[in-house]
């Protein structure tokens, strides 16, 4: 029966293709806007590290002003840590894996005659970020211990830069002088685009990754500017880069990767009592507050998915109401229009849940066009979107399913919800009154 | 075989009610032709719409074919129709984008039959009307007589006890109509009971059994060659005034 009834719904689209088109294109705009929202959501709250991003931490540790309540909100605990802090929990090595970094930037002269010199965005961390974040290597690999620690001038390239500047070819060994010094290359990336860019979402969650990666202790060697967000409570002692890095200023990430709930458990202890140690050396004179969160709740506090996309994918689901609103008159007028070919086959024997079969499958093949079309216009949205904000729809290759999976299955149900009505009223048409002289 | 007794049906409206039969009675028996006439409005379709067990009605019994019909649901109403009844109107009520085969297959579908057991009936039904080599044409290509053959073939191929018209020749000129009634009495001939409402006396008195409606009551019963009679002395007398 249910073949029969695609058939007739077939029949029917094709009878009005006009009042057919037109439902089809309501669905398709409630159900487009709704797909873009609900991707740009999706991506936007997607774990970027689901292997483990349960046993990777961000470190938060309260250095902050004591003349500031903690509980007042803007004053809570620093999204960020110290220079002093970054070096001495790197010291203590409590972690399996850690890393703080940095963001920073210096000008790449690339090697070539006509090559021009260029701005080039720098991570700078610990060899640890590699193997911590998953981080694919094209070629070569990262640098080692022995070279954090003796800060070596290495870098590792990101795939798009080594593009430009090797052309692609395997570049390790070769040198490159990045901002005034040569460093050696030791690795290249493959493509690596975290989303959101969760190792570092102070400057914005969905940035491209760096350009450039290097030893987190040339900062203070080559006095690397700062990039990112830079807070300071209280004015540094004094002048220049070194007072800088003593200060309490806030500009560097600190992540740890622990296997377990006691490892976690541990590595708080040990802040706790790394605080502890420094509120006897006169620093950390709010109450002890530090935290450790995974990737996930890291994403939750610094609000990844904006307020805005949030209010957009509800203002996308009432506007998928009115479409659908819409499509409950255009089904009505067109299931009245049907009035005669209903009597006629009540009178032959169809019951009412014939004919409500019959025309749940026509609403829902109209629906399954519109979300087809929906999907489409969705595909134009997030291109619009990845424009005007960034790669968004780069991503979609990689959600396609699910997203299909999900469009169509909004589009059935929604077109179905919308038909219902319109078909309880089509089945209870009395069939005498329509076998009349037409 | 079809047993009526004291039906009434009543319509209300708003501001009044019609009542469309009052204490209607009639019996039908097995293999019978009976023609219903009766100036318009004086029930006859509603007697129809009520005996196919299209509408519903307000007082009285009724059974056919042994059951009484009263309180059947919705369900096993259509189930008796698509089994039990074949409908034709007088507006033929074809579908209009489904070719003959697929018109004359509504039925059959509601009935669950495999494909081969509708094609062998619709082919058997479609050839017994005169339109077999016409399958795939749709119903606007067809002359209103065929397509009222078409409508026939489609009552025809569920096999029904009963096969209901209403003015099935109303739209039809008078050689077509005598076409389509030749068609019943053959039906009629093979076993079907038919109850067939006319306004066409000529019409009526081709048929076993005539029935006269008047406000919504059987007024009077004919047998045959008395309203075969008394039509032909009404007619005498319109022709001599
Ligand atoms: N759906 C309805 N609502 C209200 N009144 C109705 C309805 N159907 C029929 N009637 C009334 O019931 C009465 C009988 O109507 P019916 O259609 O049975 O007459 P008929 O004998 O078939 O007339 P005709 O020869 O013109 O077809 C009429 O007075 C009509 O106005
Ligand atoms: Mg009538």
């Amino acid at each position: 029966m249910f073949s029969y009834y695609l058939r007739l719904a077939m029949l029917s689209i094709k009878r009005n293709p006009i009042l057919s088109s037109l439902m089809v294109a309501a669905i398709a705009l409630g159900i487009g806007a709704c797909m873009t929202t609900i991707t740009v959501n999706y991506i936007m709250s997607a774990d970027p590290i689901p292997s483990k991003s349960d046993k990777l931490f961000y470190v938060q540790l309260d250095s902050w002003d004591p003349n500031n309540s903690a509980d007042a909100d803007e004053y809570s605990l620093p999204s960020q840590v110290t220079w002093t802090e970054a070096t001495n929990l790197m010291r203590a090595k409590k972690a399996v894996r850690q890393s703080a970094m940095a963001s920073s930037g210096a000008v790449i002269e690339p090697p070539g005659q006509d090559a021009k010199p260029y701005n080039a965005s720098i991570r700078l961390a610990f060899t640890d970020f590699f193997p911590m974040f998953e981080v694919p290597f094209l070629y070569g690999a990262p640098w080692s211990h022995e070279q954090d620690q003796a800060r070596e001038q290495v870098v590792v390239l990101s795939q798009e830069t080594n593009d430009k500047i090797f052309g692609g070819e395997n570049s390790v060994g070769n040198s490159l002088t990045i901002g005034g010094n040569v460093f050696t290359v030791v690795g290249v990336l493959k493509q690596w685009e975290p989303m959101p860019k969760f190792y570092d979402v102070t400057t914005g969650a969905f940035n491209e990754p760096e350009e450039l990666y290097m030893p987190f202790l040339l900062k203070e060697e080559l006095e690397l500017p700062n990039g990112g967000n830079t807070n300071c409570w209280k004015t540094p002692d004094g002048e220049g880069f070194k007072a800088f890095l003593q200060s309490e200023c806030i500009n560097f990430q600190m992540w740890v990767e622990l296997p377990d709930e006691n490892a976690e458990a541990a590595y708080l202890d040990f802040l706790n009592s790394y605080a502890a140690e420094q509120k006897a050396m006169g620093r950390f004179q709010r109450p002890i507050n530090n935290r450790l969160s995974d990737v996930m709740e890291w994403m939750e506090d610094q609000e990844v998915v904006a307020d805005d996309a949030r209010i957009m994918l509800w203002l996308s689901f009432m506007f998928l109401l009115v479409c659908l609103l819409n499509t409950i008159g255009l089904l009505l007028s067109k299931f009245t229009g049907k009035a005669a070919e209903i009597g006629l086959r009540r009178a032959v024997g169809a019951s009412k849940g014939d004919l409500f079969m019959q025309h749940l499958v026509e609403t829902g093949c109209i629906g399954l066009a519109g979300g087809l079309a929906g999907l489409g216009l969705a595909y134009l949205g997030l291109i619009g979107i990845g424009t005007l904000y960034g790669d968004f729809a780069k991503n979609m290759t990689s959600m396609d399913l699910t997203m299909v999976a999900v469009a169509l299955g909004l589009a059935l149900l929604s077109s179905i919800a919308a038909g219902l009505y319109p078909t309880w009223r089509a089945c209870n048409i009395a069939p005498a009154g329509q076998l009349k002289s037409q | 075989m079809l047993t009526m007794n004291n039906i009434t049906k009543v319509f209300r409206t708003d501001l009044v009610q019609t009542y469309a039969l009052r204490e209607f009675n009639l019996n039908v028996g097995e293999g019978e032709f009976v023609a219903v006439t009766g100036p318009s409005g004086s029930g006859k379709t509603t007697f129809l719409n009520i005996a196919g067990l299209l509408e519903t009605f307000d007082g009285g019994s009724y059974s056919l074919d042994g059951e009484d019909v009263s309180h059947l649901n919705d369900k096993a109403r259509s189930r008796f129709r698509n089994e039990k009844i074949g409908f034709i109107f007088q507006s033929f009520n074809l579908i209009p984008d489904l070719n003959l085969f697929d018109n004359v297959d509504v039925p059959l579908r509601y009935r669950g039959f495999n494909s081969s057991e509708r094609k062998r009936r619709i082919e058997q039904s479609l050839e017994m009307v005169g339109l077999a080599n016409r399958m795939k044409h749709l119903p606007s290509q067809l002359s209103g007589g065929q397509q009222q053959r078409v409508a026939i073939a489609r009552a025809l191929a569920g096999e029904p006890r009963f096969l209901l018209a209403d003015e099935p020749t109303g739209n039809l000129d008078t050689k077509m109509a005598h076409s389509v009634m030749d068609l019943l009495k053959d039906i009629n001939e093979k076993g079907t009971t038919i109850v067939m409402v006319t306004h066409d006396p000529s019409l009526a008195k081709q048929a076993k059994r005539n029935i006269y409606v008047r406000d919504g009551r059987v007024s009077e019963l004919h047998e045959v060659a008395a309203f075969a009679e008394e039509e032909s002395q009404t007619t005498a007398k319109a022709s001599n005034g």
